[in-house]
């Protein structure tokens, strides 16, 4: 296997076991994603993109196959081995936002910030970053204050905050109007052109997978196409 | 409002254990003061009784034997009764002798006894039952009149004539308890030995000094009083267990999908096991402020309601303790919930609704 790609994977396989079924969810992924790259991937519900991503994501083993990201051999690599890549090396923004609803927005920030065991004030560039995406003076609302388009801010600032080297986002549009959606996708793209973060974006939607650089389309837990 | 709920569980079982204590450790203080407040050097007891059992009696003649050794001053005897149990007790004295023994009663309203019927109550019994001088009151099935109200701290809350409560008893000629005050305290070992080998008495007698005879009365001997300590301790262990097993486990079913957003950010499972002991300790921290505020609480009921029947007192150094022992009792009680917490997979987290 190269070593180009921050993302890699060869001949990954996922089977789940539903009861006594075994349910194969990904029958032989191959995929590289360079390092600064924003990878759409897209494909009907059942097609493996969200199993795909948790897998990359550290959230669950494969069942065989190699995949590697940022140079981490993941088949190899323990729960809490996983559990460290996810704190180190990915950041995940969701489709329901995800926020700690008890928390400011400031605070759900703090706390990615406290689990990656780095200081809880944020660098003063990191405000560069609130004011692109237009949350900086939203900091101090809980969640339930915030509009949907404002939370998915926070938690894409969330994501980006201990500068993990691939943030991986399910779906971020997928519960926002479009006025939203469109604000969304333009941070991602402005976070990929200004700062080079590597972007994994699965979407439903074929305008919002026009803002990656390329798009993998996936069914029956294979990919059958990349443009 | 779960979390107010818990801490209010908590607290009850800590108030429990500090009323306990403090009602145990009251009784025992008010038992040392009265008995100090008898003035005598030292107490001798029935042929048979230990130091506080009650129901034996020896013969009043005694009391004028006692009177004639060398070394003593003044000699009288007591006869007891329970009013209430055993927390509240009632002594007939001989007045006179009493009062040269103890300096006589303070009192804060009325007097002596007028009459052989006449009762004289302390200001704490007088408190509880709302009793002023003049009022009839019915106790030991005979009708006595309240002659005065007497500041605490002498011998009983309760004191008739020695002659009237050896009738109401049926105990004539007998007495429960004999003081003995002494030319000079430092002679008191030398008398007792006198005592002891006097073959009129044949060694029979329990004979204490009085110093050791209140030192003596202690939580340690009280028969089946730290046992029962120990059962309500117990029970505190118990009840503040389960309230925070039960309210931790419904946190972490309520909080399954922040558990599930912690582990995507990269929360270890002792991550997220901390976070629920240091709730679960928060709940036992908070329970047990609470408890000890109920316990004043409580304090002011029982010294409102019952000061001479339950001489409730505060026992500081028991606040540490009920803390660490809930705060054992919380930490316990949140571990199933805690690694249940931590072995959530993400993935089927992320996804409760």
């Amino acid at each position: 296997m190269s070593e180009t790609g921050i993302i890699e994977i060869r001949g990954l396989h996922k089977t789940y076991r539903v009861g006594r079924v075994d349910v194969p969810a990904l029958r032989g992924v191959d995929l590289t994603v360079g390092r600064g790259e924003f990878l759409s991937i897209v494909g009907p519900s059942g097609s493996g993109k969200s199993t795909l991503f948790h897998i990359i994501g550290g959230l669950t083993p494969p069942t065989s196959g190699e995949v590697r990201v940022d140079g981490q051999d993941l088949s190899a690599l323990s729960d809490a081995g996983r559990t460290l890549m996810r704190k180190r090396t990915v950041g995940f923004v969701f489709q329901k936002f995800n926020l700690l609803p008890n928390l400011t927005a400031r605070d759900n920030i703090a706390v990615a910030r406290h689990i990656a065991g780095l200081d809880h004030k944020p660098a003063r560039e990191f405000d560069e970053v609130l004011n692109l995406l237009g949350i900086a003076h939203r900091l101090d609302h809980k969640p339930a204050a915030l509009s949907g388009g404002e939370q998915q801010r926070v938690a894409i600032a969330r994501a980006i905050v201990k500068h993990p080297a691939i943030l991986l986002a399910d779906e971020p549009t997928g519960n926002l109007d479009t006025e939203n959606s469109r604000a969304v996708l333009e941070v991602l793209r402005d976070l990929n052109q200004r700062l080079g973060q590597t972007i994994l974006m699965i979407t439903h939607n074929p305008e919002a997978a026009e803002y990656g650089h390329s798009t993998v389309h996936m069914r029956d837990g294979r990919i059958v196409e990349r443009r | 409002m779960r979390s107010l709920l818990s801490i209010l569980l908590i607290g009850v079982p800590v108030t429990l254990i500090l009323c306990l204590v403090g009602l145990s450790r009251g009784f025992i203080e008010d038992s040392q003061r009265r008995a100090r407040g008898v003035g005598a050097d030292i107490l001798i007891r029935p042929k048979g009784s230990s130091m506080l059992s009650l129901g034996y009696s020896m013969p009043a003649a005694l009391v004028d034997y006692f009177r004639q050794q060398s070394h003593v001053q003044i000699a009288t005897g007591v006869l007891n009764a329970t009013v209430e149990g055993v927390t509240l007790g009632a002594s007939g004295v001989d007045p006179k002798a009493f009062a040269e023994m103890s300096g006589g009663f303070v009192f804060r309203s009325g007097g002596m006894f007028q009459g052989p019927d006449d009762v004289i109550i302390d200001d704490y019994y007088a408190d509880q039952k709302k009793y002023r001088p003049g009022d009839k009151i019915k106790m030991l099935n005979h009708e006595w009149r309240v002659s005065g109200i007497m500041e605490s701290g002498k011998l009983s809350h309760i004191v008739v004539p020695l002659a009237t409560m050896q009738e109401v008893k049926g105990e004539s000629g007998k007495v429960s308890q004999i003081y003995l005050k002494l030319d000079n305290p430092a002679n008191t070992k030398a008398v007792i030995d006198a005592l002891n080998h006097d073959p009129k008495l044949g060694g029979d007698y329990p004979i204490y000094p009085m110093e050791e005879y209140t030192s003596l009365l202690s939580v340690n001997n009280i028969p089946g009083l730290k046992p029962f300590t120990y059962v309500i301790v117990g029970i505190g262990v118990v009840i503040g267990f389960a309230v925070v097993c039960l309210s931790m486990y419904m946190a972490v079913l309520q909080r399954t999908r922040e558990i599930g957003i912690l582990k995507s950010l990269g929360a270890s499972k002792p991550f997220i096991l901390r976070i629920i002991l240091t709730e679960a300790l928060m709940l036992g921290a908070g329970g047990t402020i609470l408890g000890i505020l109920m316990s004043y609480g409580a304090y002011w009921l029982i010294r409102t309601l019952v000061p001479a029947s339950f001489p409730m007192i505060i026992v500081h150094e028991w606040w540490p303790i009920a803390g660490a022992i809930t705060l054992v009792a919380t930490g316990l009680g949140a571990l199933y919930p805690g690694f249940s917490a931590a072995a959530h997979d993400p993935i089927e987290a992320l996804a409760y609704e």
